[in-house]
């Protein structure tokens, strides 16, 4: 493997309230490498979304960092003011409100152009219609003068792609890129995000609670559950073969297209308080064969496909339901 | 747009129609002018007379169309203080309280817009809570003493500024300020609030995400997301500058304007000179909006005129 372009050391995240401490990120670590995609898996609350914001230095208040580091190609990445926008691009969730109202798409590709490359207002608007042919939209120039509320959320997160790719970034963070739109609009942003990724050999961190999208596009995951990482690997061995108990509930309860005859089940329960999780495995009040050795915080140790965080890692956890 | 602005100024038009009416059914219906104007010892023989001057002892249908018909004709009666047509006295003094409005809301914006991104940039900091208390203190004094307070300050203990009329630029500073205070309190708090509520979009987000650096998405994007709000109550202001602020500053300070001449006429009873007064302040109240309708439309492009 080669060495990692981005990686997170045992990050620790939390949002101090009136009601308590939120950790809303405990020990995570992660690595991506130069033209890897890494799939970030996790419900609401499981802190895919805080980690990420770490990562870019955007915490929103009264979030911290209190503990690890984040190394950009081997060295602490700082505030990572510096690096936004150049080396690291984003993407977030609802295209809709991800662009400044009042400006046209051309003047927010032009603004963020200038603002890194220097580039004279004609070059920045020139290389703006580029981007935007990049990202397939039909007509670029005419695009250039429209303001977002013109545009369909297909055509604002294909505009959203473009003012990411403005910079030549090195790493993309897509946070949820297409669970504000339509499935089949979805499928045109994935496809153009694969395109992207392999033409232009970005690194890509792909945050989402879909694991179909995870699957058609990543090498591979990290599966997080109340703000830990609980188990990661690559992504056709860990599917085949999960190692924690909630990736195996996760899976059963996802429809595929493989296994349309099985009943989807959901998984009992509801993610722990961070504010007073759990002692011991955070998954454990819900986990079907959680015993008294899970009392302990289990090791983050290496499975058949991957690493876990589980004392009974590639145990079956759940029964066979039958259809 | 020529169509937009022809449908405003019809609205407008209506809007004075009603202030006609009230103006009307105030001065004629329930009041008595003829009571009014002339002093308590005039005879009976020298009301009926003035009433008749008037057209008083019409009926109120043919007087109501006779006062419309002056007004069209720009019309507004003889201001029985001065010796001379009510609306000259207004337009004379017109410019004088524009002057003050103008300087005294132009000084609030200028200082609040920053004054209210400073606070919000760091909400809770030392520079917010000092903007914050500020505001708070002007919102809650009164203009009048203010405006005392300033005179005893900078004319009595350290006598730099004049404390009344006008002339010099020196004499535009007291007033000015005093006009300032309040409008400045409530811009800044609302700046205040609205950016601190605009942080939290996600375009907001996305433009950190792209590297552009924070003061300029304070500036470019931030602010300037907030400008129709924020233009609605510099209006707002505007009209309480127009209708309230300019009559108690112009007395503090004896400022020449049409503020101090409505207490004046009032205070004399000179219900011509208060009638173009308050048709002044209508009209201009009027324009504003319909000024403010198309700054939004330039500023947003979301905004339609429709």
């Amino acid at each position: 493997m080669t060495a990692p372009l981005l990686a997170v050391r045992d990050l620790r995240v939390v949002f101090p309230t009136r009601a308590g401490l939120v950790r809303a990120v405990s020990d995570v670590s992660l690595e991506v490498a130069a033209g890897e995609t890494l799939g970030i898996v996790g419900e609401s609350g499981s802190g895919k979304s805080v980690s990420a914001q770490a990562m870019l230095g955007l915490l929103p208040l009264p979030g911290r960092v209190t503990g690890g580091e984040i190394l950009w190609r081997g060295r602490p990445l700082g505030d990572a003011a510096g690096l936004r926008g150049r080396e690291i691009a984003c993407v977030f969730q609802d295209p809709m409100q991800s662009l400044n109202p009042l400006m046209t798409i051309g003047a927010q590709l032009v603004e963020t152009l200038r603002h890194h490359h220097g580039l004279s207002r004609r070059a920045a608007r020139d290389r703006a219609a580029e981007l935007l042919a990049e990202v397939a939209l039909s007509a670029p120039a005419r695009r250039l003068d429209q303001y977002p509320h013109e545009l369909s959320g297909g055509i604002l997160q294909r505009v959203a792609l473009a003012l990411a790719l403005a910079c030549e970034p090195a790493l993309l963070i897509a946070d949820e890129p297409t669970t504000a739109l339509d499935v089949t609009v979805q499928a045109e942003i994935l496809d153009l995000l694969a395109g992207l990724q392999a033409r232009r050999g970005l690194a890509v961190i792909l945050i989402t609670h879909d694991l179909g999208v995870v699957a058609g596009l990543c090498h591979r995951v990290a599966v997080m559950y109340a703000g830990r990482v609980v188990e990661t690997g690559e992504i056709d061995a860990l599917f085949a073969n999960p190692a924690h108990p909630y990736t195996q509930g996760l899976l059963r309860a996802t429809p595929g297209l493989d296994n349309r005859t099985e009943r989807l089940v959901a998984i009992d329960g509801a993610p722990p308080s961070l504010r007073a999780p759990p002692a011991g495995c955070p998954f454990r009040p819900r986990c079907p064969i959680a015993d008294a050795a899970c009392l302990a915080p289990p090791p983050f140790a290496a499975t058949d496909t991957g690493r876990a965080a589980c004392w009974r890692a590639g145990a079956a956890a759940w029964a066979e339901v039958a259809p | 747009m020529a169509a937009f602005l022809l449908r405003r100024l019809l609205q407008g038009a209506l809007v004075v129609l009603g202030v006609t009416f009230t103006v009307f059914v105030v001065t004629r219906v329930f009041g008595n002018p003829v009571d009014l104007m002339l002093p308590l010892s005039a005879s009976a023989e020298q009301r009926a007379a003035f009433a008749a001057e008037l057209g008083l002892d019409r009926p109120l249908p043919a007087q109501f169309m006779q006062f419309v018909g002056e007004l069209l004709r720009f019309d507004f009666g003889e201001s029985t203080w001065q010796r001379r047509p009510a609306m000259a006295v207004v337009l004379e003094r017109l410019p004088n309280s524009l002057l003050l409005i103008g300087a005294g809301l132009g000084l609030a914006i200028i200082l609040a817009l920053p004054a209210g991104l400073l606070a919000a940039g760091r909400p809770g900091g030392l520079l917010d809570r000092v903007v914050t208390g500020i505001s708070l203190a002007g919102l809650s004094m009164p203009q009048f003493w203010v405006g005392l307070l300033l005179i005893v300050l900078f004319a009595v203990a350290i006598p730099v500024l004049p404390t009344s009329g006008m002339g010099t630029p020196a004499h535009l500073v007291l007033p000015a300020v005093t006009l300032a205070l309040v409008p400045f309190a409530r811009m800044t708090l609302f700046v205040r609030s609205q950016i601190m509520e605009e942080l939290n979009r996600p375009y907001i987000r996305t433009a950190l995400a792209r590297g552009l650096p924070r003061s300029r998405v304070l500036v470019g994007h931030a602010l300037r997301n907030t400008l129709v709000p924020f233009l609605t109550l510099v209006g707002w202001e505007l009209v309480l500058a127009l209708a309230g602020y300019t009559v108690v500053v112009e007395t503090v300070f004896a400022w020449p304007g049409m503020g101090l001449v409505a207490i004046q006429a009032l205070q004399r009873g000179d219900l011509f000179l208060v009638q173009a007064i308050v048709y002044t302040v209508a009209v201009l109240i009027v324009l504003v909006n319909i000024l403010l309708d198309v700054v939004f439309k330039l500023v947003d492009p979301r905004i339609g005129l429709g």
